[in-house]
């Protein structure tokens, strides 16, 4: 069975942006990216994405969190 | 049986003092973070503060019990998924009950086609989503998958730490990862692409 070089590659994005490919499979992922426009903008896109996400889910702690903590502390100083 | 010298005693006692005080401001330097996490595995803003007091408590009675050396910040996180699966907040649902994903390219595939492939190549196509709509997306997705994805892409775990967190195999951790991902790319096209 043949496979389409893109779904391998729409397969490996995971690990390629994780850097859990072995060096055998990173190159291969490489030099099919090298010539293909359509896989290059998708991984460029996941990238982008990615750190996206991670600003967009961040949230600050409380104001007044911090204080209810330090508060807990010696919890276990009479143990 | 000898008691000991009080002189040691003492020595000894302020030496633990010292030890659990370094430990708490380690503790609570590492704050920010577990309630970064600990914000996007619950749904509401009260919870994830109610979460990170009841484990900083348990930390804190259970210092003793933390090895020195060690990831301290797994080691929080693992109390508080703990916790937070005490808390019944998780009916466990079988992974097949949700629909198959579509695949990794969905959400870029979905953006060319409604704007063309050019589209990708801009660094805006994302800030076509707000922030609440990946709040909500992440949110969307089965727990079991949305702990593994909070914790590897916005609390910055590896997949050894998470796998530890959650008590469950590497290799779980990977397909959870996977799944939670292609998860969140799709709900994200449900929300943003017309
Ligand atoms: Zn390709």
């Amino acid at each position: 069975m043949t496979r389409d070089p893109c779904d391998k590659c729409e397969e490996i994005l995971q690990d390629y942006l994780d850097r859990t490919l072995t060096n055998e499979e990173w190159a291969e992922a490489e030099s099919h990216l090298e010539g293909c426009d359509y896989c290059r903008r998708r991984y460029r896109f996941e990238e982008t994405l990615r750190r996206y996400v991670k600003t967009s889910a961040a949230e600050r702690m409380p104001p007044g969190l911090m204080d209810k903590l330090q508060e807990l502390r010696g919890l276990d100083a009479t143990a | 049986m000898s008691e000991p010298e009080p002189a040691t005693e003492a020595r000894r006692i302020a030496a633990e003092a010292r030890d659990r005080q370094r430990f708490e401001e380690e503790a609570l330097a590492l704050a920010d973070q577990v309630y970064r996490v600990a914000r996007r595995l619950v749904g509401a803003r009260e919870e994830a503060e109610d979460l990170v007091q009841e484990t900083y408590a348990r930390a804190f009675r259970s210092w003793r019990s933390f090895t020195p050396g060690t990831n301290m910040r797994a080691w929080l996180l693992r109390i508080l998924t703990n916790l937070n699966v005490d808390r019944g907040r998780r009916i466990q649902r079988t992974p097949h009950s949700q629909p198959l994903e579509e695949g990794d390219y969905y959400l870029a595939n979905k953006l060319a086609a409604a704007g063309g492939e050019e589209v990708l190549e801009q660094e805006q196509v994302v800030e076509r989503m707000s922030q609440d709509s990946v709040v909500n997306a992440l949110a969307s997705i089965q727990p079991q998958f949305r702990d593994v994805v909070v914790l590897v892409d916005i609390g910055d775990f590896t997949y050894a730490d998470a796998a530890q967190i959650l008590d469950i195999p590497i290799g779980t951790v990977m397909s959870r990862l996977h799944r939670g991902r292609r998860a969140l790319k799709q709900k994200l096209a449900e929300d943003t692409v017309p």
